[in-house]
């Protein structure tokens, strides 16, 4: 596995090897399906979209929908405004949406087009019904990641839709960023216990983890509606969860409607949890739930009676920056030493975060952002870990250095349960420490000599 | 009996069909898509449109030149570093995407595990990228030492002018390893196949003769075979038993020493039609190497294959060889596949995948006692549905012109017709060589044949035929699933496979079957509904 990595790390300036991120407009798409009735549509060549769906289907187990502008390469050299336009009158007839969410490839981006004016244009020659809407957002793969991407199409929403108001309501606007459809569900659940009234957006639940009842609904029953999205203006306050996924859009909704915000770390672990928590108290003047302090009861209970199991093993984590922050601030929680930490976005302030989560625990740490999985790799070969946790794409380094694998992030291709039972709030991490108990107590198992082989704990 | 007007009347009911499917479109959309789709009538001579542009706004499957180029052809080769040049994403969905499984050879060289990108960014969008790729081969070269090196160009960096040939050409110079460029830009024809053709041309321009070494027996090169879940093992295990011994395979668990010597098997045997055609041509023309296309899809098609190579090569104690294998493998695998065969009877399935797939497994089907009711290709040109007598026909329009000819000649040290030129000339005209039928001849009258099928499409066929399964490629799968429609993968096979050979017939057998006949799909209606069974007991 892997045979050809050398041992020593490698100095490279230019190529990258193994990447730990991928392009923008998959997380526009994805972001888009979190709205009502949308059907994303890709501006550029169809093997971006081909790829960009088939990645998510791999992902979700779930029918992913979008439609491209089928650039050739006679569209390549004058333009793609009549792709555009032809694209938009043939979805609004056959798929009949009641929003269009266009995002642009490298492409359309290297081209040019201008997509504001070309909306606009179609728009006024009445390729687009009464009620329904064109959206974008520009998402050149040659800037960020498909975390940026992600952000870029919720900021979208934002710029789009939101409407200025000077009466606030007593609702709030809840951005959960690039999380499972079961993170969204429970955040909105939380929501929901805390009595707060709420805008999730994006808010994939119910849209890509659709209950099989023998029809399809091409566009299912979840999503945020567009009347929801109008109203984010005239909320009286903003949480937004991880910067790199959800600030964006936070921003826009301030600088627009005036709407102030919040911007907490994704609520993994029970230290971004009790911070999500304290939010909603600041908000609501109220304390959580009975249910709510149970859950984090129990989540402390399994915390404290299995702390030295966890004590000390030092872990290597990869993937999406927010996700990354949290759960190394987590591990840390459970006297875990994260020793490798890494994501493929770029941005400064990832290794700043991780560096001051580290401060006491790990400050000789290697962190870096914009790296690549090659790296990684070569890190764990230096300095050998107890544990690795990321995408599917470390499947391959945990064979070859024969270390415990918990997958976590974006995207797990080739297991199931990440967008049915979320990782984020109390619950979550009781599932995440399970998880990471399994893999942990199985190597003790597997390792362990016939003698020492325990039935009990 | 067979009766003539059954054909007819089965015919006018998919005509029927097909008008009611476009019914959804604009009217120049319901114009062009009509164009593509046929109800197979076995007394006729039909004609399908194929390769050309999909509307743009259209739910389609279809995915672009670098996938056929990088994704398809080239990337299997396991010894070569595969770098491409653009920004990130290209590169990481071809990544291990495919299944197409590989070993290294005795060097220990694999890189099949790893993706290799140059990741660029806004300043080499704007200043260009080509220092950044020199340096990025440099740098791949420095780590690995690789043998030779691919470099693919993407959208962008076509368009922002950087030249990956050149480049690449420029490289090699400097490293003194084979280094070679393709550019394969996304936006490049209508589909994969642009991919695929030029995938071919490099690889003829850069690889196939570069090493004379010959081996005596019965050689063949096996093209448009990509290993998906171990087919070309299986298919080598029983070439093996028959003494027919594999020079090289295109590509899947592909090999560059190998590919460099491919040029002195005496016969081409290609399963991919659709990707691989222009490669076995341009080996007829430049080295005298025959082709013959096979199916190892199925028993009786692997049978079928096995017999048109003994024909081939006309000896005696190959073809007893090989007909004792058939006896001895048909039987195990009959054996085996009967049972599953018991429960699949009558069953009907639609096919909708590749260029050449839904061919393929036309046969198995058969096998299985099921019915295909409806098939069609993503990315075939027509003579993969009508059968290579239409070549001269078809135009070129603008989009394939773009998609670079190589004029080949004979080689004047190395061409040699492998049998004697009457016998071949006589082989050709019987169309045993140098032939493709096409799928529209294997199919039944009043079947559908659909290119480049809609999603649209999709759902009208599930909506009105409901066929027992539908095999097809992921971006279907859930939707398919949702209506509670078993659906295989017959890109990927969902991790399982080899579907090719004897014992793959057998795994199809089971693979499908398990679909099909699983309990799961009849918990989809609650057991209370329509008679509900409430007993209120506590109710107020
Ligand atoms: S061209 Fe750009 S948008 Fe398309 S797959 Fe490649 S990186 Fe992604
Ligand atoms: S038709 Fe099939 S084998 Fe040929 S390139 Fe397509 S997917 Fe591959």
């Amino acid at each position: 596995m892997l045979d050809m990595t050398p041992p020593g790390i490698a100095e490279r300036s230019a190529l990258t090897i193994n990447p730990a991120k991928t392009c923008q407009p998959i997380g526009a798409l994805y972001a888009a399906l979190g709205i009502h009735e949308c059907l994303p549509h890709s501006h550029g060549s169809q093997g971006c979209c081909a790829y960009h769906r088939s990645h998510l289907t791999r992902h979700y187990k779930e029918p992913v929908m979008a439609a491209t502008s089928s650039f050739t390469e006679g569209t390549a050299v004058f333009g793609g405004g009549a792709n555009l336009r032809q694209a938009i009158k043939n979805i609004f007839q056959i798929y009949k949406p009641r929003v269009v969410a266009v995002h642009t490839t490298c492409l359309s981006e290297t081209i040019g087009d201008d997509l504001s004016t070309l909306i606009a244009k179609a728009k006024d020659d009445g390729l687009i019904p009464e009620g329904s809407f064109v959206i974008h957002t520009n998402t050149p793969s040659y800037v960020g990641s498909h975390v940026t991407g992600f952000s870029n199409m919720t900021r979208s929403m934002v710029n789009y839709f939101a409407e200025p108001a000077k009466q606030k309501k007593g609702q709030i606007n809840v951005i959960p960023g690039f999380v499972e459809p079961s993170d969204m569900r429970h955040i909105k659940m939380l929501l929901n216990e805390m009595g707060v009234k709420a805008v999730v957006f994006p808010d994939t639940s119910d849209v890509l983890d659709a209950p099989q009842t023998g029809s399809h609904r091409f566009y299912p029953k979840g999503g945020v509606t567009v009347e929801a999205l109008k109203s984010t203006g005239s909320s009286k306050k903003t949480i937004a969860m991880g910067s790199f996924a959800s600030e964006a859009a936070a921003q826009a909704l301030m600088v627009k409607a005036d709407v102030p915000y919040d911007l907490i770390d994704l609520p993994i672990g029970i230290a971004a949890t009790d911070r999500f928590m304290q939010s909603l108290m600041d908000i609501t003047g109220k304390e959580p739930s009975e249910r709510i302090l149970d859950d984090r009861g129990r989540l402390v209970d399994m915390m404290t009676d299995n702390q030295q199991y966890f004590y000390g093993k030092k872990v290597a984590v990869f993937g999406d920056p927010d996700h990354v922050i949290s759960m190394t601030e987590f591990l840390v929680s459970m006297d875990m030493i994260p020793i490798h930490i890494l994501t493929g976005t770029p941005g400064k302030r990832f290794e700043q975060r991780i560096r001051e989560i580290l401060k006491d625990v790990a400050p000789d740490a290697r962190v870096k952002a914009a790296g690549d999985l090659f790296e990684l790799h070569q890190w764990i070969k230096a300095e050998p870990v107890d544990l690795l946790m990321g995408n599917t794409y470390g499947k391959h380094i945990a064979r070859a250095e024969d270390v415990p694998f918990v997958r976590f992030g974006f995207p797990i291709l080739d297991r199931v349960g990440h967008s049915y039972f979320p990782v984020v709030g109390y619950r979550g991490a009781m599932h995440l420490m399970e998880k990471i108990l399994g893999v942990l107590l199985d190597r003790k198992d597997r390792d362990a000599a016939e003698e020492n082989f325990e039935l009990i704990m | 009996m067979y009766d003539e007007t059954d054909d007819k009347t089965r015919a006018s009911d998919t005509k029927e069909f097909i008008e009611d499917i476009s019914k959804a479109y604009p009217t120049k959309v319901a114009r062009k898509r009509l164009q593509h789709m046929i109800g197979v009538n076995s007394l006729e001579k039909q004609k399908i449109d194929a390769n050309v542009r999909t509307i743009p706004g259209i739910i389609t499957q279809r995915g672009c030149c670098y996938a056929g180029c990088k994704g398809v052809v080239i990337g299997p080769i396991v010894d070569m570093i595969h770098i491409v040049h653009g920004p990130i994403g290209c590169s990481y969905y071809a990544w291990l995407t495919r299944r197409n499984q590989g070993r290294a050879r005795s060097d220990g060289k694999n890189y099949l595990q790893y993706c290799f990108s140059t990741d660029i960014q806004e300043d080499n969008i704007v200043f260009g990228g080509e220092k950044k790729l020199k340096a990025a081969i440099e740098e791949a070269y420095n780590i690995f030492k690789p043998k030779a090196i691919s470099v693919h160009a993407t959208c962008p960096v076509g368009l922002i002018g950087d030249d990956v040939v050149k480049v690449s050409k420029e490289m090699s110079e400097k490293l003194g390893i084979n280094i070679f460029g393709f550019s394969c830009e996304g936006y490049k024809g209508v589909s994969q196949s642009a991919g695929h053709h030029l995938a071919n041309n490099g690889l003829f321009k850069n690889v196939v003769g570069m090493d004379d070494t010959e081996e005596e027996g019965f050689t063949v090169n096996i093209l448009g075979e990509y290993n998906i879940g171990g087919d070309a093992w299986e298919i080598e295990r029983i070439f093996n038993k028959a003494g027919i011994k594999v020079i090289s395979k295109f590509s899947g668990d592909g090999s560059y020493d190998e590919i460099a010597k491919s040029h002195t098997a005496k016969l081409n045997i290609i399963q991919c039609h659709r990707s691989i055609n222009y490669m076995a041509e341009m080996m007829e023309t430049k080295f005298g190497i025959p082709w013959i296309k096979i199916n190892f899809i199925g028993i009786k098609s692997m049978s079928k294959s096995l017999r048109k190579i003994a024909r081939f090569f006309d000896d005696p104690n190959l073809s007893e060889r090989i007909e004792k294998i058939i006896t001895e493998e048909e039987v195990e695998a009959e054996n085996a596949i009967a049972p599953y065969r018991e429960r699949l009877n009558g069953r009907t399935a639609a096919i909708f995948v590749g260029g050449s797939r839904a061919h393929h497994y036309q046969d198995i089907f058969k096998d299985l006692g099921m019915k295909v009711i409806a098939a069609g290709y993503e990315f075939a040109h027509r003579d993969d549905y009508e059968g290579r007598d239409v070549i001269s026909d078809i135009k070129v329009d603008a989009d394939s012109r773009n998609i670079e000819q190589l004029y080949v000649e004979p080689d004047p040290a190395r061409f040699r017709l492998r049998i004697s030129p009457e016998r071949y000339e006589q082989l050709k005209k019987e169309k045993f060589l140098s032939y493709y039928e096409g799928m529209i001849g294997e199919m039944e009258s009043g079947s559908l044949v659909i290119d480049d099928i809609s999603h649209h499409e999709l759902e009208k066929i599930i909506e009105i035929y409901k066929p027992d399964i539908i095999c097809s490629g992921i971006k279907d799968k859930y939707l398919i699933e949702k209506w509670g429609i078993p659906s295989k993968q017959l890109h990927n096979y969902d991790y399982g496979g080899p579907f090719a050979g004897y014992r793959g017939a057998v795994n199809f057998a089971k693979d499908i079957d398990m679909r099909v006949n699983s309990r799961v799909w009849s918990y989809i209606t609650p057991p209370w509904k329509g008679t509900p069974i409430i007993n209120a007991e506590f109710a107020a």
